[in-house]
Formats: structure tokens, C-alpha cells, sequence
């Protein structure tokens, strides 16, 4: 009895015990297994429980005027796994797919030059004086001016909607991406600079092995941040001037009085946001383990 | 790998450090000359904020100079160099290497060690000071003594012709930095090359070094050396020896003059210097 006893607990303690050395899916799955482990589970399912019941409440029994527009949360269900949606939009449909898609892909090339342009700019402006006393009083004047402002521009500058789409999702987010690198290069301690100089680093080096891993912990937050504004972006240049993605089918279907198809979409965009941030965020605590293991164990 | 280092000569001539604050001109150093002979180990005291940092910043080459000349073996120094290493008041160990990546970083980038030669060297090193079973991990996993351990062997590992050591075991608990001081002396004595050691605490200087420097209240002069000319290899014993006591007294007397001073000058960390002399004596 005591036997099979150690001998499973040994079975269990294996996993976690090898899982260090492999790679990120790894640690993925010993992170999901511990959430499983705790009680954070059940409250979590309880929150979100509590949440289904308060929107049925007030649009399906109390019919509150406010919400007496809104589709429940059974009918959105129903629709969304329809065999044969209503409005033609549910998990069994292709073009469901197809607008995930393509936000998606929209998404992901505006993060990809965002993340391209905004880190490097960004390690360079906190690295050197020189270079963000040019660039510092533009970026100041730049950054703050809405998303929503450039519409205008980005379709008169760019041919097509789909390249004006992917530049204010761009701009949603090159910010704060670049923002957060120059703080991550301020937030190093000068004695890092200083002894890696005396011992011999040369410039490139100091690039490499001082300001990049120094200023990783800002640059993921930052990243985090701008995957959020470039949704945000993604769904108002959707709306304006797309022909596909969630945000035009928001926008289409209210134009349509499609109500259950809005939160479909809205939903479909909550799902997606958080798996895009959750994947950065796993990639950097992947990256930054020296970090990670100074809060944790 | 050659396990003594040869120390060079190191001169300080005429040191002047001036600051142009907003609030006006700061003078740090005012004339100080300092020659730290080579295979020795210097001491520095002074009270706080006197400007030793600065010196030590100087000696490095991290900042310049307002006025005077640093020479090493007799050439003029620029910048900082892995000749003059400094091992810094808190760590500064790179957070993101491991102990053996950070002790292996100098010569790894000078291309001076490669392969088997490196690895050994390091784990020579690291055996050294009691962390060749923590090289993999990073700083943040080492407890504070074994973070100062790692910086030494990081220094070290250069073979610097001097090093200069900034306060480098404050912020550890009493017993802890007595084991170090024990620790470092004997890295000191096996190894040698030229040193330079700031310190707070009389104790800790007279028990390392070869010479005390005194220093005075800002502008930072050289108020006296006090020759340290007690037996090798040392061990706390020689704490009750007539000679150590004499020596004991001299530097408490001379800190005493420069503490008041700083402590008229309106320095709370001297007052409490001054009130436990006065309680003493």
C-alpha cells in the first residue's frame, strides 16, 4: 500500500521535474496542470457562471428596458453552435473562420512590423542620447494623437483597405511597444554598463548582452500592452473600411439587425485577444526565466 | 591557468573632482595623491559620503578627471579597462546569466579562453569560492554572500592588475561578512595582485590590508597612511595583538577628527559616529 502510494506520488512528481529542461509548450502544460490542481478553477467557473446568469436575468426573465434590445445568452449560444444558423454565422460555417482569419492575419503582420520597428527603435533611443535627442520631442508629439485621427489619412496614403487596415493597426500598437523598450533600457542599472566596459565589452556586445536581456521584462510588458491596442485598432479600421473581419461583421450585423451575431463576434474577439496576450506573455516568461524565478519558488 | 596574478603600480597624483551642480560647484576630491605599490592591499576609509565612490570611479576610468593624472605601471590610463576591475558596492552580476556564464563572461569576450581552457579556468574559480555546484543558477537564486562570491570570481578570473573593491560586503549580516572578509583574505594571499578596498569599518581594514589610508571629509584628501605591518597569512587572533591595538587606536583617533567634521558639516551619519565616540572615551 505504501509501496503504490510513493510509487505514484514519484509518478506525479516526475513531470515537473523533467519539464525544466524542455521547451515552452512544457511549461504551458505544467502551468495549466497546476491552475487544475488549485481552487481557481471553480471560482473562476463561478465568476464567469455568475455573469451568464446576470445577462440571462436581464434580457430574457426581467426583459429590463435597457437591455430589452439585446439577445440573451441562450440565443447567442444557440446561434453559435448552430447547425444552421439563422444568420449564417456559427462554428459550422466557413466564413466564421474566415473573419477570424483574416483579423488574425491582420492583426498579426501590424504586431510583427509594430514589434520589427518599435523594439529596436526603442533599445536605441534608451541606449543612446544622441538618437532619442532626435527622435524624443517627434515621438512626444506623435504618440498621443488617436488611432481614430489617422483614418483619413491612412486610407488617402495607403492603396486598398487592406493595407490601411493593417497600418492603424500598426500605429495602434508601434507605441507602445517602442515606449516600453525605452523604458526598458532606462529601468538598467549603470553598474551593469560599467562592468561589463571594464570588462572588455565592446559595443555590439553591450547591445547584445546588456541592453536586449536588460530591457526584456519592459519590452514583453509592452508587447502585451500593444497586442491589446492593436485589437483595439484592428476593429476600428474593420469597421470603417473593412470588407471581412470581426469588426466589420460587428458592424455589418448591427447594420443588419443581426443582434445575436454582434456578441458572437464580440465574444469571438474577447477569445482571440486573450489567447494573442497569453501566448506573448507565455513567450516571455519563457525568455526572461531569471526573472520569473525571483517572484516564483 | 596561473593562478597568482601579478599586481601592477598604481598612481594617483593631484586627484581633483569637481562637480557643476545647478546648485553650484561641488568639489569631491581636492590633491589626493595615493600610490597603491603592487602584490599589496590598500584600505580606504573616510567618512561617509567623502567622496569615496568617486575615487573609486576615477581609478576605473568611468569618469574624468577635473584635474591630476592616474598612471598604472607608469602609462597614463583611459577609460575603463579589465586592467583596473572595480567589484561594486551592491551586485552587479548580470541577472540574466548564470553564475558560470557571468564569471566566464570577461575572458569569454576578450576571446582570451575558449572550450576546455575556459571551462576549467571557471571551475577552478568557482570551486574556489564554494560555488561550483550553483553554476547554473542565476543571481537571483544565490543568497547575498554567495552573490559578493561570484563577483570576486568574476573579477578574478581577469587576472586584473588591480582591483578596486567599493565597500563590497556591506548590506551583509555580521556573520556572513566576517566569513567573507576571512574568504576574500585568503583569495588575497594565494592569488595576490594589487588591491584596493573600500571600507567603513576599521576592523575590516587593519585585518586585510598592508596600508590604511585615512582619508579626509569632503574635498576628499589623503589625511594619513597607516603602514599595516602584521604577520601573513592573518587570522582574527592577531585582533589581540599590542601592535593591532596601537593601530586600532591611531585610525579610531584620526576617523574621530574627520567624523566631527563631516558631522559640523551637517552629516547625520556621522553624528552617530561622534555620540559613540563620545561615549566611549
Amino acid at each position: 500500500m505504501t509501496e503504490t502510494a510513493s510509487h505514484s506520488l514519484t509518478a506525479l512528481a516526475s513531470p515537473s521535474s523533467i519539464l525544466p529542461k524542455v521547451g515552452l509548450l512544457a511549461r504551458l502544460g505544467r502551468n495549466l496542470g497546476r491552475w487544475l490542481a488549485s481552487s481557481n478553477p471553480w471560482l473562476n467557473l463561478l465568476g464567469l457562471g455568475g455573469f451568464l446568469i446576470l445577462w440571462h436575468l436581464l434580457t430574457t426573465t426581467l426583459k429590463v428596458p435597457l437591455f430589452a434590445k439585446l439577445p440573451g445568452p441562450w440565443e447567442t449560444v444557440k446561434e453559435w453552435f448552430s447547425l444552421n444558423p439563422v444568420y449564417g454565422i456559427s462554428i459550422f460555417t466557413l466564413e466564421y473562420y474566415q473573419h477570424i482569419g483574416l483579423s488574425c492575419l491582420r492583426v498579426f503582420l501590424a504586431f510583427l512590423l509594430a514589434t520589427g520597428l518599435g523594439v529596436p527603435l526603442g533599445l536605441l533611443m534608451g541606449w543612446k542620447k544622441t538618437f532619442s535627442d532626435y527622435s524624443f520631442p517627434l515621438l512626444e508629439i506623435l504618440r498621443p494623437i488617436p488611432m481614430l485621427a489617422w483614418v483619413p489619412l491612412a486610407i488617402l496614403m495607403w492603396p486598398g483597405r487592406e493595407s490601411s487596415i493593417v497600418f492603424l493597426t500598426f500605429l495602434g500598437s508601434f507605441f507602445a511597444t517602442l515606449l516600453n523598450s525605452w523604458l526598458g533600457v532606462k529601468s538598467i542599472d549603470e553598474a551593469y554598463f560599467r562592468a561589463a566596459k571594464c570588462l572588455g565589452a565592446s559595443e555590439s556586445l553591450i547591445f547584445r548582452k546588456i541592453v536586449w536581456p536588460g530591457a526584456m521584462p519592459y519590452v514583453f510588458t509592452g508587447l502585451q500592452i500593444s497586442v491589446g491596442y492593436a485589437w483595439f485598432s484592428l476593429v476600428a479600421g474593420e469597421m470603417l473600411a473593412g470588407e471581412f473581419g470581426l469588426g466589420y461583421l460587428i458592424w455589418d450585423s448591427y447594420i443588419l439587425v443581426q443582434y445575436p451575431v454582434i456578441v458572437i463576434a464580440m465574444l469571438t474577439l474577447g477569445l482571440v485577444g486573450s489567447i494573442s496576450s497569453l501566448l506573448i506573455r507565455s513567450l516571455g516568461n519563457f525568455l526572461i526565466r531569471w526573472k520569473v524565478r525571483e517572484s516564483g519558488q | 591557468m596561473e593562478n597568482i596574478t601579478i599586481g601592477g603600480r598604481l598612481e594617483a597624483k593631484n586627484l581633483t573632482k569637481t562637480y557643476h551642480l545647478d546648485s553650484g560647484d561641488r568639489e569631491v576630491l581636492r590633491g589626493l595623491n595615493l600610490t597603491l605599490e603592487p602584490d599589496t592591499l590598500t584600505a580606504l576609509m573616510g567618512p561617509t559620503g567623502c567622496g569615496k565612490s568617486v575615487l573609486i570611479n576615477l581609478l576605473a576610468g568611468y569618469e574624468p578627471l577635473t584635474n591630476g593624472e592616474i598612471c598604472l605601471d607608469g602609462q597614463p590610463i583611459h577609460g575603463p579597462d579589465k586592467d583596473r576591475l572595480v567589484v561594486f558596492q551592491e551586485t552587479a552580476l548580470f541577472p540574466w546569466l548564470t553564475t558560470y556564464e557571468n564569471v566566464a563572461y570577461g575572458p569569454k569576450i576578450r576571446g582570451e579562453l575558449k572550450g576546455a581552457d575556459l571551462t576549467n579556468s571557471v571551475m577552478e574559480l568557482l570551486r574556489h569560492v564554494g560555488l561550483d555546484s550553483f553554476r547554473d543558477k542565476y543571481p537571483a537564486q544565490l543568497s547575498g554572500g554567495m552573490q559578493r562570491r561570484a563577483e570576486l570570481a568574476r573579477a578574478m578570473i581577469n587576472q586584473p592588475k588591480v582591483t578596486l573593491l567599493d565597500e563590497p560586503f556591506r548590506g551583509l549580516d555580521a556573520m556572513t561578512r566576517d566569513l567573507m572578509r576571512d574568504h576574500y583574505l585568503t583569495l588575497f594571499e594565494k592569488r595576490r595582485g594589487t588591491h584596493l578596498f573600500v571600507t567603513a569599518e576599521i576592523d575590516e581594514g587593519l585585518l586585510l590590508a598592508d596600508q590604511l589610508v585615512i582619508v579626509t571629509n569632503r574635498p576628499a584628501r589623503v589625511k594619513k597612511i597607516l603602514p599595516v605591518n602584521l604577520p601573513r597569512p592573518r587570522s582574527e587572533e592577531i585582533r589581540s595583538t599590542p601592535e593591532y591595538l596601537t593601530l586600532k587606536a591611531e585610525a579610531l583617533e584620526l576617523s574621530h577628527e574627520e567624523a566631527m567634521k563631516s558631522f559640523k558639516a551637517g552629516s547625520l551619519s556621522s553624528a552617530d559616529f561622534v555620540g559613540a565616540y563620545a561615549a566611549l572615551n
